[in-house]
C-alpha cells in the first residue's frame, strides 16, 4: 500500500475522502445542514456531538445509505455519488457498526470472505481464504485469532477484529467506527486502542464516532464537532480540551443540565442488609425518600445485577430487604411491582415498551398487568400522567415506536408512575436520548424524589451520575467498594470502581 | 383524551374489500337484490366468523391454533352420537361440547406455555390427535343424529321485534363479535395484544404472560365449539364438517390485516375478513367457478394478504416516520 502519512497540522495532508457542505433533510426537517468533513490517510478523526446532532446520518451518507440533498463527496480528488452501500465499499469506505454483521456459526475466514468466496475448481477455496485471512490478521498484529475458529467462540473484542479484517480484505481505506467501545468490556478497550493505532500506522483513515471524551482524546488527532446537524468546528486534538469540546457539543455550560440536589431526605424507604445472590454479595445500604442514589461501577461489576435482584428477576438468596421498615421477600417482578418497586430497565426496546402498542396502552401497562379490579381499569388520570412526564406524541393512540428515544423513555417512566412506586430504579435512563430530553428526564427524576420517592440511578456516564446523585455507591466485582458524597469527582469514583489508585 | 379511535389500525382496507364484494354480489346475483340474501350470507358465514374471532385471540397474542378444524369435526360427531335424535339430550350435550372445547384449549395452552412447545406444533399435534380419535370412535362414518332442538341454533330463526325473523346463528355471531370487541377494549384485551408484541415487557411489568396466552387458547377452542354447534345444525353431521376450517379461519384473520406473530390487529377486522371470505366464495359460486377452486383462491388470498401487510407496514412507516432518531 503506497500511503502518504498525513500528520495532524501538516501542510497538505492527503484527504482520502472529503465531504463538503453535506445537507440532508427527512420530511422537510433538516438533519444535516452543510457539514464538512475530510479524512486523511493515517489519521484517527473523532466525530463527536450529542444524540441527534446528525452523526449517524453523516455516517450513513458516507456509507452510501443516504444520498445527500446537497453537497459533494470527493474520494481521492474525484467527485463521486453513492447510490448504495456497495458503491461506498467499492470506493474503500466501510462502516463498522455497533452491531456486528457476522454469521456466528461460520468460521472467521468464511465471515471475512462472505459473499466473495474464492473459488477453485467449482468449489470454495477454503485454503486460500484462510491464508489470506491469516495474512491480514498478521498484518494487524492480531495473532490470537485462528481463521478456522467459528465466530461464536470469539469474544466481542475479537469479533470486532474480524469485522475490521473483513473490511480490510475488501480493500477498505477508510474505516468509520460507530461507538466501537459500546459493546466492549473495560479491559477490551485497551486492545481496541492498540488495534486502532496499528490501523492508523498502516495508513488507514479512521473516523471514530464516540461519546466518550477519554477515548476521543486518547486516540484522535483531529476532532470534528457537530451540533443540531451543523458543523461547529474541526480542530487538532492537541488544541482542545474536554471541557471545550463538551461546550461546543452542548452549546451551553454543563452545570445547567442537572437540577438542584435534595435538601433533606426523609425516612428510609428501602434497606438492604447483607443481601446477595450468585452475582452480588453482602450488600448493605439504605435509600431514603427524596434521595437519588447513584450506583456506579464498571461494566460487569454487578450494578444492574443489584437492580435485577431488588426487583426479583434474579432474587437475593441471602440477607434481607426492608421496604419502609417491613422485611420483604421479592420473588419476581409481579411481587416487586405490587410492593411498590419500579424498574426502568436498560433495554428500553426489549424490556421497556411494547413498540407496536399505543402510548396509552404502554402507559397503562404496569397498572393493568399488576393491579386488580377497579384499580387496573382506572384510566382517567392518563392525561395527567402523560403531562407529568411531558410526552410529546401526536395522540395517546400513536404507536410508541414512532416516538423519539427521549419520548419513549418518558412513556416508560409514565408507565411506572401510574402505579406510584415507593422505590424507582432507573438503569441508564438517558441512553439514546438527546440532550434536551435528558435535561427533562433529570428534572423529572428529581421531582419524583422530592415527592418522596427513593430513586436508585445506574449509569455508565459518570458526569450524569455525579451530576444527579445525592450519594454514590460504587460497585466492584459484585460487592460495594465504597460510598461517596454528592459531587465526588470522576477520578475518585473510578479509583474505587477499579480498585486502583488512591482511594478517597 | 378518553375518546377511542373509531377504527383500530388496519381495519380500513378489509372493510373496503368487504363493501366492494357485497356491492358486486348485488349485481351478480338476483338473490342479493333483497336484504334476505345478505341475511342468508351472514347466516352461512356465522361459523367462520366465530372461528375467526377465536383464531384472532391466539394470533394476536403471538400463536397459532391449527386444532380448531378437527375440534369442530370431533364435536359434531360426538354430538350426533350422544344426542341420538332425542330432544331431551340437547342441552346437556351442548354444555358438554362447550366444556370439551375449554378442555382442549387448556391442553393447547398449557403445553404451549409450560412445556414451551411452539403453538404451531402443539395445535398441529392436537389436530392429528383429534382426527385420529374421531376416526377411531366413529369408524369413519358418524352414527346417531342430532335432535331438532339442537339444530335450531344452526338453521332456525328467532322472532325479533322490529326486524322480524333473524336466524339464531346471526344473533350468536353478533353477540360473539360484540363481546369480543368489548373484551379487546378492556385491560385484559390490551394486555393480550401487548403479549403478542413483546411478552418480556408484560412479564417485567408484573403481568402473567402464561395466563394470558392460556386464555387465548381457551377462548379459541371455546369459540370453535360454538362454531361446531352452529355448523352441526346448518350443515349436518359428517366426518368432514370441520375439514380445512383452521386454515380458512387463519386466512380470514390475515385478510383482516391482523399481524401474524401478534401485537397488531382488531377483532372487527378479523370478523370482516371472515365475512369477506365467505362473500367471495358466494360470488365465485354465482359466477359459476368450480367449488374445487376454493382452496386455491384461499391460498392466493393468504399469501397476498401477508405480502400486503408486510408491504403496507413499510409504506405506513415511511409516511408516518417522525424525525429520524439520529444518534
Amino acid at each position: 500500500m503506497a500511503v502518504t502519512h498525513g500528520t495532524p497540522g501538516a501542510e497538505h495532508p492527503v484527504a482520502v475522502v472529503r465531504l463538503e457542505g453535506i445537507e440532508k433533510s427527512f420530511f422537510g426537517i433538516p438533519v444535516l445542514r452543510g457539514v464538512d468533513l475530510s479524512l486523511h490517510a493515517g489519521e484517527v478523526h473523532a466525530l463527536v456531538g450529542e444524540n441527534g446532532a446528525g452523526k449517524s446520518t453523516l455516517l450513513k451518507v458516507l456509507a452510501g445509505v443516504h444520498r445527500p440533498d446537497a453537497g459533494r463527496i470527493v474520494v481521492r480528488d474525484e467527485e463521486v455519488s453513492f447510490a448504495a452501500p456497495r458503491d461506498a465499499q467499492a470506493s474503500g469506505i466501510v462502516i463498522i457498526h455497533q452491531e456486528f454483521t457476522l454469521l456466528e456459526h461460520r468460521t472467521v475466514a468464511e465471515n471475512v470472505f462472505l459473499g466473495r468466496e474464492p473459488v477453485r475448481r467449482g468449489q470454495v477455496d477454503r485454503r486460500a481464504m484462510e491464508t489470506e485471512t491469516r495474512r491480514l490478521l498478521d498484518w494487524l498484529g492480531e495473532d490470537g485469532i485462528e481463521p478456522g475458529t467459528s465466530v461464536a467462540r470469539l469474544s466481542v473484542a475479537r469479533k470486532q477484529v474480524v469485522e475490521i479484517v473483513k473490511a480490510l480484505s475488501a480493500d477498505a481505506r477508510v474505516l468509520a467506527m460507530d461507538e466501537p467501545t459500546a459493546a466492549l468490556a473495560d479491559n477490551e478497550i485497551e486492545l481496541l486502542y492498540g488495534l486502532v493505532r496499528r490501523l492508523r500506522d498502516r495508513g488507514i483513515a479512521i473516523l471514530y464516532v464516540s461519546h466518550r471524551m477519554r477515548e476521543v482524546f486518547d486516540l484522535s488527532s483531529r476532532i470534528t464537532v457537530l451540533k443540531d446537524g451543523a458543523f461547529v468546528t474541526c480542530a487538532p486534538t492537541a488544541d482542545l480540551d474536554a471541557e471545550q469540546v463538551v461546550r461546543h457539543m452542548v452549546g451551553r455550560p454543563l452545570e445547567a443540565l442537572y437540577p438542584e440536589r435534595a435538601s433533606h431526605p426523609g425516612a428510609v424507604r428501602i434497606a438492604l442488609r447483607g443481601a446477595g445472590n450468585e452475582r452480588v454479595r453482602n450488600l448493605t445500604f439504605d435509600v431514603r425518600a427524596g434521595e437519588v442514589v447513584g450506583l456506579a461501577g464498571l461494566q460487569g461489576s454487578g450494578r444492574s445485577a443489584v437492580a435485577r435482584a431488588i426487583w426479583g428477576v434474579e432474587p437475593f438468596t441471602t440477607g434481607t430487604v426492608e421496604l419502609d421498615g417491613v422485611p420483604t421477600r421479592v420473588t419476581g417482578p409481579r411481587t416487586a411491582v405490587r410492593k411498590g418497586i419500579g424498574y426502568v430497565t436498560e433495554d428500553r426496546k426489549g424490556e421497556g415498551l411494547a413498540l407496536r402498542q399505543s402510548v396509552r396502552d404502554n402507559t397503562l401497562l404496569v397498572r393493568r398487568a399488576a393491579c386488580r379490579g377497579a384499580e387496573a381499569r382506572h384510566d382517567a388520570d392518563l392525561a395527567r400522567l402523560l403531562g407529568s412526564v411531558a410526552v410529546v406524541a401526536r395522540s395517546p393512540h400513536q404507536e410508541v415506536r414512532y416516538l423519539s428515544g427521549g419520548n419513549q423513555q418518558k412513556v416508560v417512566l409514565g408507565k411506572w408512575l401510574a402505579v406510584r412506586p415507593r422505590v424507582l430504579i432507573v438503569d441508564e435512563p438517558t441512553r439514546g436520548v438527546d440532550v434536551g430530553a435528558k435535561q427533562a428526564l433529570y428534572r423529572l427524576l428529581r421531582e419524583l424524589a422530592d415527592d418522596g420517592m427513593a430513586i436508585i440511578m445506574i449509569s455508565s456516564e459518570l458526569p450524569e451520575l455525579i451530576g444527579m446523585s445525592d450519594r454514590i455507591l460504587v460497585m466492584r466485582e459484585g460487592a460495594l467498594a465504597g460510598e461517596l458524597p454528592a459531587g465526588a469527582d470522576e477520578e475518585t469514583v473510578m479509583a474505587l470502581a477499579t480498585g486502583h489508585g488512591a482511594a478517597a | 383524551m378518553r375518546a377511542r379511535p373509531r377504527l383500530a389500525d388496519g381495519t380500513g382496507p378489509v372493510l373496503v374489500v368487504l363493501l366492494i364484494l357485497l356491492v358486486v354480489l348485488a349485481f351478480a346475483g338476483p338473490a342479493y337484490a333483497e336484504p334476505s340474501g345478505y341475511l342468508a350470507l351472514l347466516k352461512r358465514a356465522a361459523p367462520l366468523v366465530v372461528l375467526a374471532v377465536g383464531q384472532y385471540f391466539v394470533i394476536v397474542s403471538g400463536g397459532f391454533d391449527l386444532s380448531v378444524g378437527s375440534l369442530v369435526t370431533a364435536e359434531v360427531v360426538v354430538a350426533a352420537r350422544l344426542v341420538d335424535g332425542d330432544d331431551a339430550n340437547t342441552w346437556w350435550v351442548i354444555a358438554l361440547l362447550l366444556g370439551c372445547g375449554v378442555l382442549v384449549g387448556l391442553v393447547n395452552g398449557l403445553i404451549t406455555t409450560k412445556l414451551l412447545v411452539p403453538s404451531f406444533i402443539v395445535t398441529l399435534g392436537m389436530l392429528l390427535v383429534l382426527d385420529g380419535a374421531v376416526f377411531l370412535w366413529s369408524g369413519g362414518a358418524p352414527r346417531g343424529a342430532l335432535s331438532p332442538s339442537f339444530r335450531v341454533l344452526g338453521r332456525g330463526s328467532a322472532d325479533v321485534p322490529v326486524l322480524g325473523q333473524v336466524p339464531w346463528s346471526v344473533i350468536v355471531l353478533l353477540v360473539v363479535v360484540v363481546v369480543a370487541v368489548w373484551f379487546m377494549r378492556s385491560g385484559t384485551g390490551r394486555m393480550l395484544l401487548a403479549v403478542g408484541d413483546n411478552e418480556n415487557v408484560v412479564r417485567l411489568a408484573g403481568g402473567r404472560v402464561d395466563r394470558l396466552r392460556l386464555l387465548a387458547f381457551v377462548l379459541s377452542a371455546l369459540l370453535a365449539s360454538v362454531a361446531a354447534i352452529l355448523l352441526a345444525g346448518f350443515a349436518g353431521v359428517s366426518a368432514q364438517v370441520g375439514e380445512g376450517l383452521e386454515f380458512r379461519a387463519i386466512t380470514a384473520v390475515v385478510l383482516g390485516g391482523v399481524l401474524l406473530g401478534g401485537g397488531r390487529g382488531s377483532v372487527v377486522a378479523a370478523a370482516a375478513g371472515a365475512l369477506s371470505l365467505e362473500a367471495l366464495f358466494s360470488l365465485l359460486n354465482l359466477l359459476g367457478v368450480s367449488g374445487a377452486l376454493e382452496s386455491a383462491v384461499q391460498g392466493v388470498i393468504i399469501i397476498a394478504a401477508v405480502a400486503y401487510a408486510a408491504h403496507g407496514a413499510g409504506l405506513r412507516q415511511i409516511l408516518r416516520r417522525p424525525v429520524p432518531d439520529t444518534a
